[in-house]
């Protein structure tokens, strides 16, 4: 299991040097999933044990590097890993004139690496980085094409939603954490009564369903995922149908031990599903791109997935499993149709394709088994994998009556869109594009492979009760029985079928009517538009509030920064010390003949400075104040501090005197009354308010505890007597790092500065 | 600014100074001093010789960037925090080595050392920047003369 992992970081760090032999490097690369999916398969059919690996990761926090294999992860790592292979496959061959194909290939890995281990995590935090790596790899694949405006603002648009989600995730987790004290999910579902009982069980729901929800597209999260489709077209198949888009599935699925039968999971998970259900069928004919089609029924399907696992029950989690099933072959072959099609005549547009058949034999047989699937026609897995949804809902109660009438009227809409990309582009005359349009083997048999699983699942569907069964158990904490077959017998789902077909035809009939009407495409106007809408005007007023916000703070005048800040201290001084009487007048023990001179010398320097004349004048009254105070230092025993004081004395005068010749000769105007009584009064409350803070902090009795620890530990532990500097180098050494750095910074950032005024002082005068 | 009385004292003293600032560093552990006084009175010593003559030359003449010797002073701070943490200690923790003199008595040398050595360049590196930015700076006053 690890090795599978490593195989495929391995994979997509050499895939940049493998991708410069172009016509090898596909099936060079693409072995490390297919072993992958090799050893998942023999998992699954009970060859090799589900194994389990766990290593300490942070253990002051708990947090464990955790993967574990079970019926649902081990389902999950086939689909991605088996899907991935030809995705890898089709992929080379769709970008194999793009300049980057290896940036693509590895992107591609390090999404099949993150997708991988997200659905093995055993511990929150390893399963949160994993799930991160999806949306980030997710968001550099979609702006693949990143000199295109529109790839960019979609990928930006996916990073924002999924990113957010992420955020609530997380917040759902240290919930969690906090509730049971572990991060081991599997430690989580075993206490899921105790989770249940906790009255922060509700938030910790609610944020996690946000992660979900926002992850598998669901309403009002879905529009990004439509968006999405700016990404190149075996990322579309791969990520935004099969894979990526899934997590917020596996999670639910992963999760509901916690909360499944509870009114709020049920409710909730079912209002949503049903809603991007049926929003999202009926909007899919809405388009005439092909890949526009498709994403609107892949995030419908993801709502049938939402809602089935919203019920909780157990079949409803096996129409669930099975259909994660049926949705991952039929999709993900649909997409790679749409990357054939596009690639062979040139176009997507469904108003311009038709008798794509003569031209495109292979991709056109696809395409038909297929839509056949996802038609929920018999005997594709389609079929079956409809009729176990719609009899799990008619054992759901009053809720699943509801479900059932949603999902029979989405479904016919889902029958309308299988005629309308799996079809009609296919058949009758040839358009113009179709006349010129070939077939590609590399990029039409990948899909022939995903499509003929589909009719060969159909067939037996025996062959999938033990995954189904596995993934189905894992969930529920039992081994349920599960029987899948074609024939039901003449059940109410046959007829719900049935009543499906009939509907759907119906539609079918309209489809390319209803493309055309602009009735048609006010009515899903609310779900196609105004969700995007309202999300970029959100996020424009973010911005334009941070931007008034920037400019009330950040108003680039110095003299405006020290005052708000000194003032706020003064302010604050202020009305702390005056709340708990802290201000003490110390004893007064006299005062030395040379304490007095010094004392006056200060005063005299100080003012002389505050009101000189010439700026020349008063930098040297201040560095004269400056060595006064140095001379305090070292009168009252702080030969250290008088020391640096003295050199940054000498130092700042030399500074301040360097950058006054290269100031402009401003001539010293003499301040406005206003502003110098201003100053004056700001200046006049600092001093007072520091001087008397440091007063009363010499009428107390300093506690002696902090600098006695420093004596006794300084000559044994640090093998120094100066205090002060073992401080500074040994015990407090990574505060002086900081420092250090910061000091660094800073000098490079004055360097920076004057340099860029020096090279347009340059430009200036040589024009 | 030029003035022949000046640079002379600058230049003799210039050596002088540095000396000095080594002094003053290697005593710090025990003494008053330490990095970054002592970088402090080396930067001083180099200013005075640097803007009692003319930068260019000054900077002409000087083998090092002061960015490189500041990098350098990070760089050994680096290395003091993060040696002990590859020998298995916490970061930061302070390694000793007794070091004998030649006439019986002994320093002790430790990565604390290597730290301040690294304090102390960072301070020479960053002041000698601003300074020499600010006199290398097409200045209004040296267009005039």
């Amino acid at each position: 299991m690890i090795e599978v992992l490593l195989a495929l970081v391995v994979a997509a760090l050499v895939s940049p040097l493998v991708a410069r032999a172009r016509g090898v490097a596909p099936f060079v690369l693409a072995t490390a999933p297919a072993y992958g999916c090799f050893r998942f398969v023999r998992m699954i059919v009970g060859l090799d044990p589900m194994p389990e690996w766990r290593r300490p990761w942070v253990e002051p926090l708990g947090v464990e590097l955790a993967l574990r294999v079970d019926g649902l992860s081990a389902l999950f790592a086939v689909l991605i890993l088996g899907i991935g292979t030809l995705i890898v496959i089709y992929g080379g061959r769709y970008l194999a004139q793009h300049r980057d194909l290896g940036r693509f290939y590895a992107l591609l890995f390090t999404f099949m690496a993150s997708m991988l281990g997200l659905v093995l995590a055993d511990d929150a935090i390893t399963l949160f980085v994993f799930w991160e790596g999806t949306s980030l790899s997710s968001y550099l694949l979609i702006g693949f094409d990143h000199e295109e405006r529109s790839a960019r603002v979609a990928a930006r648009k996916a990073l924002l939603v999924t990113g957010t989600g992420g955020l609530a995730l997380l917040g759902g987790f240290v919930l969690l954490h906090h509730m049971t004290g572990t991060w081991a999910l599997s430690a989580w579902i075993d206490g899921a009564n105790a989770i249940a009982a906790h009255p922060l069980s509700t938030w910790a729901l609610a944020l996690v369903l946000l992660g979900a929800l926002t992850k598998s597209a669901q309403f009002p999260f879905h529009f990004w995922l439509p968006a999405a489709m700016a990404g190149p077209t075996p990322v579309s198949a791969y990520l935004h149908s099969a894979t990526m888009v899934k997590a917020g599935v596996f999670l639910l699925a992963r999760l509901s031990p916690l909360w499944s039968g509870s009114a709020p999971w049920t409710y909730t998970l079912v209002a949503v599903g049903s809603a991007t259900m049926l929003l999202s069928a009926w909007s899919a004919l809405r388009f005439s791109d092909l890949k526009s089609v498709l994403a609107y029924t892949t995030t419908m399907a993801l709502g049938l997935l939402v809602l089935l696992l919203g019920f909780g029950d157990e079949a409803s989690v096996v129409a669930a499993m099975t259909y994660l099933v049926v949705h991952a072959l039929y999709k993900g072959a649909l997409f790679m149709v749409a990357g054939s099609v596009d690639h062979g005549a040139h176009t997507r547009d469904l108003d311009a394709l038709s008798g794509l058949g003569r031209t495109m034999k292979i991709t056109t047989a696809a395409a038909v088994l297929a839509c056949a699937s996802m038609a929920g026609l018999p005997p594709f897995l389609g079929f079956v994998g409809k009729e176990v949804a719609y009899e799990a809902n008619l054992g759901a109660g009053a809720l699943g009556f509801v479900a059932l009438a949603v999902g029979v009227v989405a479904n016919a809409a889902l029958v309308a869109g299988a005629y309308v990309v799996g079809v009609r582009p296919f058949f009758g005359a040839p358009s113009d594009a179709a006349k010129h349009a070939h077939d590609d083997v590399l990029l039409a048999a990948p899909p022939v492979v995903l499509a003929a699983l589909g009719l060969v699942a159909g067939l037996m569907p025996a062959w999938l009760d033990g995954p189904v069964g596995g993934a189905a158990g894992a969930i529920l904490a039992g081994a349920p029985d599960v029987h899948l077959s074609l024939w039901h017998g003449l059940t109410p789902a046959l007829g719900a079928s049935l009543g499906t077909y009939a509907l759907g035809g119906g539609v079918a009939f309209l489809a390319v009517r209803l493309r055309h009407s602009s009735a048609f495409a006010t009515w899903v106007r609310p779900f196609t538009e105004l969700p995007p809408q309202v999300f970029e005007r959100a996020l424009l007023s973010m911005v334009r509030i941070a931007d008034r916000i920037t400019d009330a703070i950040y108003v680039g005048k110095l003299r405006r920064y020290v005052m708000v800040v000194l003032g706020a201290a003064v302010v604050g001084l202020v009305v702390s010390t005056s709340t708990h009487d802290a201000l003490v007048w110390p004893g007064f023990d006299g005062i030395h003949v040379h304490e007095a001179a010094l004392l006056i010398l200060l005063v005299v320097s100080s003012t002389v400075a505050a009101f000189a004349e010439p700026a020349m004048r008063a930098i040297i009254a201040v560095g004269i104040s400056g060595y006064c105070v140095a001379i305090v230092y070292l009168l009252f025993g702080a030969p250290d501090v008088a020391m640096t004081q003295f050199a940054i004395e000498t130092l700042t005068v030399i500074l301040v005197v360097l950058t006054l010749l290269h100031l402009p000769d401003l001539a010293f105007e003499r301040p406005r009354p206003y502003s110098a009584a201003r100053d004056f009064v700001i200046s006049a409350g600092v001093g007072t308010m520091v001087s008397a803070l440091l007063l009363s902090n010499l009428a107390g009795p300093l506690p002696a505890r902090i600098s006695e620890w420093y004596l006794q530990h300084s000559v044994p532990d640090a093998h120094g007597r100066n205090v002060v500097n073992v401080i500074l180098v040994d015990f407090r050494g990574f505060d002086t790092w900081g420092e250090i750095t910061v000091l660094t910074i800073a000098g490079l950032g004055v360097f920076a500065l004057l340099r860029r005024r020096a090279r347009t002082n340059e430009v200036r005068r040589s024009s | 600014m030029y003035s022949i009385l000046l640079r002379t004292m600058a230049r003799l003293l210039m050596p002088l100074i540095l000396l000095f600032s080594v002094f003053v560093f290697l005593r710090g552990h025990h003494d008053p001093g330490g990095g970054f006084v002592g970088g402090l009175v080396a930067a001083a010593g180099l200013v005075l010789w640097i803007v009692s003559g003319d930068a260019r030359e000054a900077r002409a003449r000087f083998p090092v960037s002061p960015t490189q010797l500041a990098a350098f002073g990070l760089g050994c701070a680096a290395i003091a925090a993060v040696l002990p943490a590859l020998l298995g200690e916490p970061m930061l923790r302070s390694l000793w080595f007794h070091l004998p003199l030649p006439g019986g008595g002994h320093y002790d040398i430790g990565t604390t050392t290597l730290f301040d050595l690294g304090v102390y360049f960072v301070v020479v590196g960053t002041v000698l920047l601003f300074v020499f930015t600010l006199e290398l700076q097409p200045s209004r006053l040296k267009e005039d003369d």
